[in-house]
């Protein structure tokens, strides 16, 4: 059965379209009910009575467009969130790392950082974050210009510092920041050997072989098209018997690339790539 | 649109959507403890829990129903005959070919998942084949989502404040826009019995939904 689309549907997908036309942003197989809601709201910030008169304007408009970037991507993140997944990460990917030399970790959809920083301080105390490149990857320049900086805002310190402590850290949390430009900033040694760059998921292809790649509440906000092509990238890059991390909602299990995969923690979202 | 009397007759439920928030529980438990084994339409489920904890709710309900129970997972097909629940940390949204999706966008009145999100997403794909049931709760959340299934012709039914154990929830609602009916639970549970077997509500159930917000003020009034 064809769903009926109502006006709205007919200007959002038209608006989505003119994007990728204008400004190779593509997110044409993005999830519908959560990217309509978003650009709903970007109407009302932005002023615009219809998503045709918000697509009028951003055509003509980049600084309109950056501005509704904002709202097409999704700046949610926290440190440390769930603080098994780090646990786990840990405990059962940490000791297979220390058998290489040097090592590539993709941190791809990193949006402004936290994730980056979670990780970057679990390899300092794992003892390898001197032998390790990240390279942390978003569509957003915005989000990737607030990772880079590494401030975050002091009032999300208990809960980062909750979320670091149930996550298995081993010294005090503020030890990795201090109070600073209206914020806590995140020592900037964390992030001596991280690339940020900007990358698309949906357009853009593997840049790198990596050993472990991180992509977590990212997947759920691609349609399985888009998840396939993703996934397709992650076994492409992954060296042989590589980790990937998903977010704690998100799996393979059901997409093409299920069978290419085993579950190293499954509650975790851990997997490993099969060898072929 | 708010508040307007119902000009056409009820449509058969092609989904059910429930939130609830404090004591929402027990309210739940006793709505959906008689559902029938032959059950038609899916019934989705969203309580409010501590973010903080991983939400149990599919296992805590499983055992004590005699349909199948499953947490809502991301791109999942919404199976007819099934009670869904919310998990815990994500938005929960319905898309536009009748499958889950989650997201973690910030929280709406402090809750993520939000009754407000699951049911504007219910409404834009069910519309007039939707029907909404808000119980107990201590926050205003649903109250939004109400009006919006409301607003694209669906069927709305609020837990009658008096009897809830946190009237914050069904008063919001009531007060955001008109629900066709006002009940108490027992009630609610014996319309969700016919409910879910596919059939409309009947016209006669249907009360004039001012009327019963108004009968609503009188029995608060009486001493």
């Amino acid at each position: 059965m064809k769903p009926q689309l109502h006006a709205t549907d007919i200007e959002l997908r038209m608006l989505i379209e003119a994007v990728y036309l204008q400004y190779n942003y593509d997110f044409r197989d993005y999830t519908g009910a959560s990217q309509k809601r978003r650009v709903l709201h970007a109407l009302r910030e932005m002023d615009c009575p219809t998503i045709s008169a918000l697509q009028a304007k951003v055509m003509h408009d980049p600084a309109a467009f950056s501005q509704l970037l904002q709202y097409l991507t999704i700046p949610v993140t926290e440190m440390f969130r769930d603080p098994s997944f780090y646990l786990s990460l840990r405990e059962q990917v940490m000791p297979f790392l220390k058998t290489y030399p040097s090592l590539k970790i993709w941190v791809a959809g990193c949006s402004t950082g936290q994730e980056v920083y979670s990780m970057a301080i679990m390899l300092r105390e794992e003892g390898l974050l001197e032998r390790a490149i990240i390279y942390a990857t978003d569509i957003n320049p915005q989000s990737l210009e607030t990772a880079r900086r590494g401030v975050f805002p002091l009032e999300h310190m208990q809960l980062y510092t909750e979320n670091y402590q149930a996550a298995g850290g081993k010294t005090a949390f503020s030890n990795y920041y201090t109070a600073a430009y209206g914020g806590a900033r995140f020592d900037q040694s964390l992030v001596e050997n991280v690339t940020f760059a900007d990358h698309s998921l949906s357009t853009d292809s593997v840049f790198s072989e990596t050993h472990l790649i991180s992509c977590r509440n990212v997947m759920i906000y691609f349609n399985r098209k888009l998840q396939n092509r993703v996934f397709g990238l992650f076994h492409e890059s992954l060296c042989h018997r590589g980790f990937l991390a998903l977010g704690s909602k998100e799996s393979i299990d059901f997409s093409d690339y299920g069978n290419r995969f085993e579950a190293l923690a499954k509650r975790d979202r851990i997997y490993r790539k099969l060898a072929t | 649109m708010n508040g307007s009397a119902r000009i056409r007759e009820p449509r058969a439920p092609q989904a059910i959507v429930i939130g609830g928030s404090a004591g929402g529980v027990d309210a739940l438990l006793g709505v959906l403890s008689n559902l029938p084994q032959g059950m038609r339409v899916p019934v989705i489920c969203m309580l409010h829990m501590p973010a903080s904890r991983e939400s149990r709710l599919a296992e805590v309900f499983a055992p004590r129903l005699p349909v199948p129970v499953r947490e809502a997972g991301d791109k999942q097909s919404i199976e007819e005959a099934t009670v869904y629940f919310a998990g815990s940390g994500y938005h929960l949204s319905i898309e536009q070919d009748r499958s889950f999706s989650l997201s973690c966008e910030p929280p709406v009145h402090f809750a993520r998942p939000a009754i407000d999100v699951l049911m504007a997403s219910a409404a834009d794909v069910y519309g007039e084949a939707l029907v909404g049931i808000l119980l107990t709760g201590a926050n205003a959340d649903g109250a939004a989502g109400m009006a919006e299934i409301h607003d694209k012709g669906g069927f709305t039914v609020v837990q009658d404040p008096a009897e809830a154990q946190v009237a914050t929830m069904p008063r919001a609602a009531i007060a955001a826009s008109a629900p066709d009916l006002i009940l108490p639970l027992a009630a609610i549970g014996r319309l969700l019995q016919s409910l879910v077997m596919g059939e409309a509500p009947e016209q006669q159930q249907t009360v004039n939904a001012t009327t019963a917000e108004q009968g609503q003020k009188r029995k608060v009034e009486k001493p």
